[in-house]
């Protein structure tokens, strides 16, 4: 009984479609409608969609925790309506962006992070992750999502 | 050695058969519950789905003739709780002084009823303004702004109208009309019915008819023909439910806006019209976008304007331009004054409420934000998504209205529109101080037997100074709508103000009365 209810809910609410990589998922609950309309009208659309940019791509595993944390922590937000209006991108989410921007603009971007790591804390090669603690969407903030209207 | 053990161990098979029953009903407990749970959500996931799917469920109908609100909410219950939530006036913000003087004798919205009371009297909280006011009707009785609600009921309250007669043409933006001027063109002979779309043809004749014939009304007749304030068919197609224009002068105004050589980047339909042939008339039902609609739908009543001629024509002086002193040209050119100032004999015009004139200059018009954008922010209820019809300050949902494109704290949002704010209110004072100075000044030299002619370019640079700073006060952001447009007004105010009194001290023989012994501007 618990176990056809609980299939048939999952099935209902598209559970499966969450393990993928279509961006479609993403707007399953169409909170996210306006990150989707404005990624859809932004340069970055025909290159990445939300998975590469917005889960770590450095291992299957932590690919899939982050998906199951984010996961978790929206179905808790819409099911009981009390998160923050408009969304905002938390902490960790965005260190995963700015890895991603990093693994794309590798090449383009390595004299700035080779010079940002020797000021950031412990400076030094390698200080501050990856990106040498550059925020890269303090500046480029609109190159994956357009104007929201 | 076996048995021994097995003595004490003798309970022992039915303490086991004891947990198995236990273990037995505390799972099909746990699984009932985890099952309702589980249904629960299924039931949630469901609602959120019909919500998404389902946004109006069409109840009552809704024609060109339904003027009540009430039968329009059956429809759009939402957008009806927000648009009577327009009586809560607790949420304005920017007030002068404490908003709401003690020993005016009325009591805030919030306080009680909030149909029965006034708002607080700018005149008891800016003294200045009774001075530069003097001689019309707003030095009477001058109010706090208030929600739409309190539209009509303040307008028939106000003693400008109680102890001054006013033409019907005040109506325009005080009250649900579009039914009322139709059906009085209708009676005029216009043709087609009611029942035809505003926008058509015949509608639009029967508009234009009616309209011109309440305009030169008096204000008691006039206010007999309406029932309610600003309505859902004032702005939306009773059919649609797209945004569309219903007020002649608006068409009017905004087609000599068109026909002027003003830049407006941020109505970009003008723009278009105007590298078009020109023959028809710019219209905004046809031509503006739906975002420009957004903005053009306030237009219709948040702007300055003046009755003219003797048929009290309500004009938008619009004809050369969307700017304050573009305007100010277009009123010298027709010799417009509102009345003769009672101290100094200038010849002075009272700023309205140029809420969409400041708008024009500012960064937001300029980056395509509308005024609904920031005012009736998208809201949301599950998963549906909705206009706000609140309309109110910004402030009161920075989340909302903000944060959609400004991605910083709240508080820092905030505090930014207060600078700017305060630094508005800092000006303004200085110009409106300036202004009774300057005011003092004329009336003292006038007193002391300065002549007309002598007195002629201090008049007229009062004129300049207090509508520009009447202009700032008036409009309803204080300054926020283009802080850098508004402090340029000001600066002029004031420049001109003190030009003013630089006039009066050079006269010769200096009459007795000069600025210096004027007394002391109202802090």
């Amino acid at each position: 009984m618990f176990g056809a209810a609980a299939g048939y809910t999952a099935h209902y609410a598209n559970a499966t479609s969450y393990l993928s990589d279509d961006p479609k998922s993403c707007i399953n609950c169409h909170i996210m409608n306006d990150q989707y309309d404005s990624w859809s009208s932004s340069s970055h659309h025909a290159r990445a969609t939300c998975n590469d940019c917005h889960v770590p791509h450095d291992s299957v595993l932590s690919k899939y925790l982050v998906k199951a944390e984010n996961g978790y922590r929206h179905s808790k937000g819409f099911t009981f309506q009390d998160f923050h209006e408009p969304i905002q991108i938390t902490r960790a989410g965005r260190e995963v962006v700015i890895d991603n921007c990093v693994r794309c603009h590798e090449a383009v971007t390595h004299e700035i992070r080779m010079a940002a790591s020797s000021s950031a804390p412990g400076n030094g090669p390698g200080a501050g992750g990856v990106s040498g603690g550059m925020n890269c969407i303090r500046c480029h903030a609109n190159v994956a999502h357009g104007p929201m209207r | 050695m076996t048995t021994e053990p097995n003595l004490p161990s003798a309970p022992a098979p039915r303490r086991g058969g004891v947990s198995k029953v236990a273990v037995f009903w505390i799972a099909a407990i746990a699984f009932g519950a985890g099952t309702v749970l589980v249904m629960m959500l299924y039931g949630n996931i469901t609602r959120r789905k019909w919500e998404a799917r389902n946004t109006v469920l069409r109840v009552a109908d809704i024609t060109e003739a339904t003027i009540d609100p009430v039968e329009w909410g059956k429809n759009f219950p939402r957008q009806y709780d927000g648009y009577v939530r327009t009586t809560d006036n607790a949420r304005a913000r920017f007030k002068w002084g404490d908003g709401r003087p003690p020993d005016d004798g009325v009591e805030s919205a919030a306080a009680g009823d909030p149909h029965g009371k006034k708002a607080g009297s700018k005149l008891v909280s800016d003294p200045r303004l009774e001075t530069i006011f003097n001689g019309y009707a707003f030095a009477i009785d001058y109010r706090e702004r208030r929600g739409h609600a309190f539209m009509l009921r303040d307008q028939r309250e106000t003693e400008r109208v109680k102890q001054r007669p006013q033409p019907g043409a005040c109506l325009n933006c005080h009250a649900s009309n579009v039914v009322a001027y139709r059906e009085a063109g209708l009676q005029l002979g216009a043709p087609g019915s009611l029942t035809d779309s505003l926008t058509s043809e015949s509608g639009q004749k029967q508009l234009f008819a009616g309209w011109e014939h309440v305009n030169p009304m008096t204000y008691a007749d006039a206010t007999a023909l309406v029932k309610h304030p600003v309505t859902c068919l004032d702005c939306h197609d009773p059919r649609t439910m797209a945004l569309r224009i219903t007020r002649p002068a608006f068409m009017e105004g905004i087609a000599n806006l068109a026909r002027s050589d003003d830049p407006v980047p941020h109505l970009p339909s003008i723009e278009q019209w105007r590298k078009g042939d020109r023959d028809a008339e710019y219209n905004p039902n046809g031509l503006a976008s739906r975002q420009e609609m957004r903005s053009m739908s306030c237009a219709q009543c948040h702007v300055e304007y003046y009755f003219k001629g003797d048929q009290k024509r309500l004009t938008f002086p619009w004809h050369n331009g969307l700017k304050i002193e573009q305007m100010e040209a277009y009123y010298d050119e027709v010799g417009w004054n509102d009345w003769t100032h009672k101290d100094s004999g200038a010849k002075v015009v009272k700023a309205q409420h140029p809420e969409f004139e400041l708008w024009s200059q500012g960064i937001h018009a300029r980056s395509g934000v509308s005024c609904a954008d920031c005012h009736m922010p998208y809201k949301r209820e599950g998963a549906m998504k909705y206009t706000d019809h609140q309309v109110q300050t910004p402030m009161a949902h920075v989340n909302l209205s903000c944060q959609t494109c400004h991605h910083y704290a709240e508080t820092e949002i905030q505090s930014r529109v207060d600078q700017i704010q305060k630094r508005t209110k800092g000006q303004l004072d200085r110009a409106e101080i300036a202004v009774v100075e300057l005011i003092h000044a004329i009336r003292d030299a006038r007193a002391a037997g300065a002549t007309d002619e002598q007195l002629t370019s201090a008049r007229e640079l009062q004129r300049k100074a207090q509508w520009r700073a009447d202009f700032i006060n008036a409009e309803n952001s204080m300054g926020f709508h283009a802080p850098a447009e508004s402090l340029r007004i000001l600066g002029e105010s004031i420049d001109y103000a003190r030009q003013g009194i630089t006039d009066i001290a050079k006269l010769s023989p200096a009459p007795t009365g000069l600025p210096a012994a004027s007394p002391p501007p109202n802090k």
